[in-house]
Formats: C-alpha cells, sequence, structure tokens
C-alpha cells in the first residue's frame, strides 16, 4: 500500500482512499482528500516531519502519522 | 417607522478572509465576549441599513459543519437558531476563497442541505483575476439556486453591491429548497430514525421541523459527535439505541458513511462548478511558492523563525518599557496630585494605593500586550504563522502539543498574560489548554527584579568556568530553566491525564502569502487590548484593592497620618525632617505587621519556616499575590525603608543581609534567597494571568487547578532548595 508520506518531494499523485473510519480520516476527507483527487508531495519540514502537499490549490501540512492514513497511486 | 432587527451570520473556512470582510461590513462597531460555556468567541458587529438594524454574527472559520466538540458545535446552534439566548438567523453569507473554490464549496453544500436562507460571497476574485482564473458568478448562483456576490475585501471592492445584496436578500424572503446532495437511501433511513426518535422520546432538538431533522442527520453522520451527544443527553439510552440502529441500517445500505458523505459533496461541488471555471489559469501561487522556498526551508527557515521570535521577544522586552514607563509616571502625577489635594488618611491611602495603584497595575500590561498582537496579527495576516507552526512542531509534538504553541509559550517568557491570550490560535481545545497552563511557568519580566534584588544581594559576584561567566548569571538562568523543566513534564502529564484524549492530528492550511490588511490588524490589537482592560483588569483592579485592604486595615493610622503631614511641610534639609521620616518608616512598618496581612504572616509563618523564611517573607510572598514584583515593596515597607524602594536599593540589600531571627542568626543566606527565588519561579503569584486564564477557558476550574498545582510545586520546590542548600 502506498502512502502520501512515501511520496518523493515534487512528486504528484491521485488519492485512492483514507483509510480509518475516526474523526481525523473525516477531517482529512472534509480537507478534500476524497477518491480520484490529485495531490502534489511539496516538501518536508526542517526536522522530516510534518510534511506539505498541494491538493485542490491549496497547501496542506500534515504530520507522517496522519499523511500515513490516505492511500495514493503515484503517477 | 418601526425599527427591526435582523440577523445575519458569517461562516467560511479560515483564510477566506471572513474577518477582513467582516471589518469591511461593521466597522469598529464590534462586540466580543464568550458563547456560554465554551471557549469560542463570539463576535458581533452592526451593518448600517436605511430600514432596519442588522447584526452581524462572525462564526469561527470551518471546513465543515460536523461538530466534534461543544465549541464546534455552538457554529451549528448558532446557525441553526437553537443555541440558547440565540435568534433564528435572518440570513447565513457564506464566504468562500475565490481560488479554493471546490473545497470551499463542501461547506456550502452543508449549508444549502440545511436549507437556511444563503447568500455566497466569493472573496479574493483578485488574487484570482492575477492568475488568470474566472470565475462565472451567474452560473455559480443558478447552479447553486441562491445569490452569489464576487468581492475583494481586502481592496475593498464589491462591498457596496453586497450590502445591497444582503438587504434585498433579508427584504425579500424568499424560501430556499434544501438540497440533498447525499445518496436518498440516507434521506430516506434519516427521516425513519426521526420519525422514531419522535414517537418513542421525548426529543425536541427544534422548533422548525427542517432543523430537527437536519440535526438528527447529523447525528447519524458523526458517530460520537457533538449532535449525538446532545440527543442521548436531552433523550437518554432510547435514543441512543435508535441512533445506533439507523447508523448499522446505513452502513449496510451505503458502506463507509463519512467516505459517502464526502465523496458525495465533493462530486456535487463538482458539479456546481460546471461552466463556471473557465480555462487556464495557474493553479499555484508564484510568489507563495518562491517566499516558502525560503521561509521553509530547512536551514534558512529556521534560522529565520528563531531571528523573528527574538525580534518579537526582544520588543516585548524592550520597546514596551518607554510606554510602561509613561504610565508609571502618570500614575505617580497622579498620586502626587492626589496627595496634595487630600489630607493623609484612610481615604487618600484607598485612592492612591488602592485605586490608582491598582488601575495602574491593570494597564501596565497594556503595552505589552498591544505590541505582542501587533507582531502577532502582522505575522497571521501576512500568511506565516501556519508556516511557523510547520517548522517546529515536531519539537512541540514531543511534548504531546502542537507547532501552534510555539508562540504562545515563547511570548510567556515576557509576560503570560499576552501568551495566554494569544494561544486563542490553537483550535484543538486539549492542547489549547495545555498551553494556558505551562503558560505561566515560562519565567515572566515580573520575576526578573525578584531574581535581580536576591542574586545581587546575596550571590558572590564571582566567575566560573575559566572567568567567562559569572557565578550571578548562572543562577539567573538557572532560574530561567527551572519553569522551563517543570513546564515540559507537567504539558506531558497534562495531556497524557486530565487533558488526554484521540491526540490531536495537525492538518493545517498554509494560506498564500499576502500583504497584511492595517485594519484587519489595528482592529486585532484594539480589540486584543479591550478585553483585556475590561474584562481581566475589572477584576485585577479588584484583587488589588483587596490586598490593599488587608495591608492598611485595622490598624490605627493617625500617627503615621500625622506624619506624613509633617514630612510634607517641613523643611527639606531640617534634622526635625530625618527624625521624622526615619519614626515614619518605622511606624509604617508596625502598622504592616499589625495589619490583617501581617497577621496572617505570623499565622503562616510555621508553614514557611521548613523554606527557610521568617514571617516578613511569608508576608512578602502574600502580599504579592495581585504580581509578583509587588514583593520588593512590601519587603521595603516589612524593613521600614517605606514602600517605595526597587531592586537596586542599597538600603533594602543591606536590610536583608542584617536581618536576623530573633535567635540573632541571619535570616538571609544563599540556601533563604535560592528558596525564594525557586518558589517565584514557580508560584502563580500573579492575579492577572490567573483571571486571564479564567476569561479564556471561560471558568474557575483552570485558574483555581493552576493556582494550587503551582503553589504546591512552589512549595516543595523551594523547601527542597533549601534543606539540600543547607546540607553544603
Amino acid at each position: 500500500m502506498f502512502t502520501l508520506n512515501m511520496l518523493a518531494p515534487g512528486q504528484s499523485a491521485e488519492v485512492v482512499c483514507v483509510s480509518g473510519a475516526d474523526s481525523i480520516s473525516s477531517r482529512l476527507r472534509e480537507m478534500g482528500f476524497v477518491p480520484g483527487e490529485a495531490v502534489r508531495l511539496l516538501r518536508l519540514a526542517p526536522l522530516g516531519d510534518p510534511l506539505k502537499c498541494m491538493i485542490h490549490g491549496s497547501r496542506i501540512a500534515l504530520r507522517n502519522r496522519e499523511a500515513q492514513r490516505v492511500v495514493v497511486s503515484p503517477q | 417607522m418601526v425599527q427591526t432587527s435582523r440577523r445575519v451570520v458569517l461562516v467560511g473556512n479560515p483564510n477566506t478572509g471572513k474577518s477582513t470582510l467582516f471589518g469591511a461590513l461593521s466597522g469598529v462597531s464590534v462586540r466580543t465576549g464568550n458563547y456560554a460555556g465554551v471557549t469560542i468567541e463570539k463576535k458581533v458587529g452592526r451593518l448600517a441599513d436605511s430600514d432596519f438594524t442588522v447584526e452581524l454574527v462572525d462564526l469561527p472559520g470551518t471546513y465543515s459543519l460536523s461538530p466534534r466538540s461543544p465549541d464546534e458545535f455552538v457554529a451549528v446552534e448558532v446557525l441553526t437558531g437553537v443555541a440558547v439566548g440565540e435568534a433564528v438567523p435572518d440570513l447565513v453569507v457564506c464566504v468562500v476563497n475565490a481560488t479554493v473554490l471546490r473545497r470551499n464549496l463542501f461547506l456550502v453544500s452543508q449549508l444549502r442541505e440545511l436549507g437556511c436562507p444563503l447568500l455566497v460571497v466569493v472573496n479574493m476574485i483578485d488574487a484570482a483575476r492575477s492568475r488568470d482564473l474566472s470565475v462565472d458568478c451567474e452560473t455559480l448562483a443558478a447552479n447553486l439556486g441562491v445569490p452569489v456576490i464576487a468581492i475583494s475585501a481586502s481592496k475593498r471592492e464589491g462591498i457596496e453591491q453586497l450590502r445591497l445584496a444582503i438587504h434585498e436578500a433579508l427584504t425579500s424572503a424568499t424560501s430556499v429548497e434544501p438540497i440533498r446532495p447525499l445518496p436518498a437511501a440516507f434521506y430516506e433511513i434519516s427521516a425513519r430514525v426521526s420519525k422514531q426518535l419522535a414517537s418513542q422520546t421525548n426529543l425536541t432538538l427544534a422548533k422548525e421541523s427542517r432543523v430537527n431533522l437536519y440535526l438528527i442527520e447529523r447525528a447519524l453522520l458523526d458517530a460520537c459527535g457533538e449532535t449525538e451527544k446532545t440527543i442521548i443527553r436531552r433523550s437518554g439510552e432510547r435514543a441512543k439505541l435508535i441512533l445506533e440502529t439507523g447508523r448499522a441500517d446505513l452502513k449496510r445500505t451505503l458502506g463507509e458513511l463519512n467516505e459517502i458523505e464526502c465523496q458525495s459533496r465533493y462530486a456535487w461541488s463538482r458539479q456546481m462548478l460546471e461552466g463556471v471555471l473557465g480555462d487556464g489559469g495557474r493553479e499555484s501561487h508564484r510568489v507563495t511558492d518562491w517566499l516558502d522556498s525560503i521561509l521553509t526551508h530547512r536551514v534558512f527557515g529556521l534560522f529565520i523563525f528563531a531571528g523573528l521570535m527574538l525580534l518579537i521577544f526582544q520588543s516585548i522586552y524592550a520597546w514596551s518599557g518607554i510606554p510602561m514607563a509613561a504610565i508609571e509616571s502618570a500614575q505617580g502625577y497622579l498620586s502626587g496630585l492626589i496627595e496634595s489635594v487630600l489630607a493623609p488618611g484612610i481615604l487618600r491611602s484607598l485612592v492612591v494605593d488602592g485605586i490608582i495603584g491598582g488601575v495602574g497595575g491593570v494597564l501596565i500590561f497594556v503595552p505589552q500586550i498591544g505590541l505582542l498582537f501587533l507582531f502577532l496579527a502582522i505575522l497571521e495576516d501576512f500568511g506565516y504563522m501556519a508556516r511557523a507552526a510547520f517548522l517546529v512542531d515536531r519539537i512541540m509534538s514531543l511534548l504531546g502539543l502542537s507547532g501552534k504553541s510555539f508562540l504562545p509559550l515563547m511570548s510567556s517568557f515576557a509576560c503570560a498574560v499576552p501568551g495566554v491570550m494569544a494561544t486563542r490560535v490553537i483550535e484543538n481545545p486539549r492542547d489549547r489548554l495545555a498551553t494556558i497552563f505551562v503558560a505561566p511557568f515560562m519565567s515572566c519580566s515580573a520575576r526578573l527584579p525578584v531574581y535581580l534584588l536576591l542574586i545581587t544581594a546575596f550571590v558572590p559576584a564571582t566567575s566560573v568556568i575559566g572567568g567567562f561567566v559569572s557565578l550571578r548569571g548562572l543562577v539567573l538562568l538557572a532560574m530561567y530553566l527551572v519553569g522551563v523543566f517543570v513546564a515540559i513534564p507537567t504539558a506531558w502529564l497534562l495531556k497524557r491525564t486530565v487533558l488526554r484524549g484521540e491526540s490531536s492530528p495537525l492538518v493545517l492550511e498554509l494560506p498564500e502569502y499576502k500583504w497584511p490588511d492595517w485594519r484587519v490588524i489595528g482592529l486585532r490589537v484594539y480589540e486584543a487590548c479591550k478585553a483585556f482592560v475590561i474584562r481581566a483588569g475589572t477584576l485585577i483592579f479588584a484583587a488589588s484593592i483587596v490586598i490593599w485592604a488587608a495591608g492598611y486595615l485595622p490598624g490605627n493610622h493617625s500617627r503615621q497620618h500625622e506624619l506624613q503631614t509633617l514630612i510634607k511641610t517641613a523643611e527639606s534639609d531640617s534634622a526635625q525632617l530625618v527624625i521624622w521620616q526615619t519614626e515614619l518608616q518605622g511606624e509604617s512598618g508596625r502598622l504592616l505587621e499589625e495589619s490583617f496581612l501581617g497577621q496572617l504572616g505570623h499565622v503562616i509563618e510555621p508553614a514557611v519556616k521548613p523554606l527557610g523564611w521568617d514571617w516578613r517573607i511569608g508576608v512578602g510572598a502574600i502580599a504579592s499575590f495581585p504580581a509578583r514584583e509587588v514583593i520588593i515593596a512590601t519587603l521595603g515597607t516589612v524593613y521600614s525603608l517605606g514602600g517605595d524602594v526597587d531592586e537596586e536599593n542599597e538600603g533594602l540589600m543591606d536590610a536583608l543581609r542584617a536581618s536576623t531571627w530573633p535567635d540573632g542568626t541571619p535570616v538571609y543566606n544563599i540556601p533563604v534567597a535560592l528558596s525564594i527565588m525557586v518558589f517565584f519561579a514557580l508560584c502563580a503569584q500573579c492575579v492577572s494571568t490567573l483571571l486571564v486564564m479564567k476569561r479564556e477557558t471561560n471558568s474557575w476550574r483552570w485558574p483555581i487547578f493552576s493556582f494550587v498545582y503551582m503553589t504546591t510545586l512552589a512549595y516543595f520546590g523551594a523547601m527542597l532548595t533549601y534543606q539540600i542548600g543547607m546540607r553544603f
């Protein structure tokens, strides 16, 4: 399973799904991590966590722990 | 003509320029307060309109209407009109960002589903235009079935059209047919659950059946959410069972409910944008990409961050000195004026020491609060704050906090009062409470006089480590570190005990950079200062009066007042003057010892003896409850030097060194000085901080808990310091 945090900076992917049924997963889905959406990893914070990605034309910072819930298929 | 009042509620995602629009519509006529029982701020403004007064309510920015905490539930309650003491809104204005329309329409879909009278405002149309993104608002309005107005709040473009549109929407009162973006099966099952709840329980969430149904739909969608909790609280186990059965039905028919909801809403959003967005245009903002490559750079990013923090810290510390000195001298001038008019007596003491001293004690914080909020507002409006949180999140997450806690803690080194107020940027309530709780452990500037006095008086001026560092400097540094080292395990423990909960995720939008809007910044600074002075200030003032009374009563002050009159009329260089002054100092010291405060000092002496303290230090510690630095003036009074001494006063240092126990042994030695300093490093002797905590958490629980916790720590910390120190 390939997840958002495994992408290289600059790499684009398509969201497959967000795993989990708790409020963190709901929040991610509400923020636009829904199947078919294009996402691009922009960069990592200086200490390697969190990461910054681009989705729906806006930049979102996520911790690795949250990014692991976002299953993607790299392009 | 009868003036009727209408209610307009402003909602929108964060970073849509909602507060800029709120400012543009309502000017500065804003009332702020808290909603009953929660920490979120309620902002109400007025909108000028010829036919009726319009009350404009600004809700905190939100991505969705699914309430996960009592704070978020307030937004839903206000929108649906079921909140206690809140009227049903006549119109909801949803602000969307023209450059992130698809995601912003998620919230619009929830509002359209609610079926409230709605107006959609496409803000930042200028930013979209500069990137060749075109938005066809007429088509969007036709698709959505509600009016759509394009504006640029920061450039004040389209504000008049918006005013007219609001007026039109309020007068025409056309009903809006609710949409149903989710699969039909969802609404069928929801309706059935609603009927069951109505027939089997006494549940009424709202007067309108449409709102009632909407809230039940939300309860089904958000398992363990705040709507469900409210229903269960009102109607008990029976309602819980009905909801759970309904949810199981939904899951069987549709699958993972939240997934279905989000997919359906984004599909709806795509449908709404058909024919709305033109071809071409750049998705990404070049300036933001460029600035981010520097400001969030692995090396430069951290350096710039450290530099900015240093600048803010330094300015709160140094630049506020001038206005603070001005406030102090104004206070001194006023006191002098009163003293020249009023004869010495209880009234004069009340006015000068109680009232003017109390008001001054409140106003003295205003420059620091104003400066901190000026910086915060500039960085926030520019878009840097989210980046700062991004940079330091990793470090703060080790403590169970997030990157957003860094700045409030940092500014607490200058003063915990603005620091606690700055925690408003932290949305997660548990993180926010933990940050508020540990903020007073950061050594603020009020502790510095206490440290300086005791270090200069008792720590020898020797240098250590080959002459580079002075021992005094090391002790001072150690005092700053004591607070930090206690704060770390405190935050860690809090997040694992009282504030335990699902670890808060960091899902943070990094907005595009833009020029700060001076009107928004001005309003933020003004609001912060006003809120402090009015709501915390009155209580700080009251506490000052109480301490004044405890130190003044019940002694007979006639000789003291007589002496004060004599000194004022005496010639400046007469020998008699010196005698009178000495007698006055002795008299003031005696009166303080006999006052309620002094008596209390004697009562607690056995309790503070293990700390190496005598009753005088005990009195100092109690009298410094309004503010730590008061201990110096109190010690000055107890040692009969008059209250007008500061930490560089040689007489006070000599008096401390000469002070003895009844058996003749000196009271002060290095362990005692360290024990006092450790006590002041850890104690909660600052009524302003406690009252700001009360204001910000909207309950007495946290300040009381904080006071007990910090005082206990301070007591045992001081005892440990003294007992260990005496073994060497």
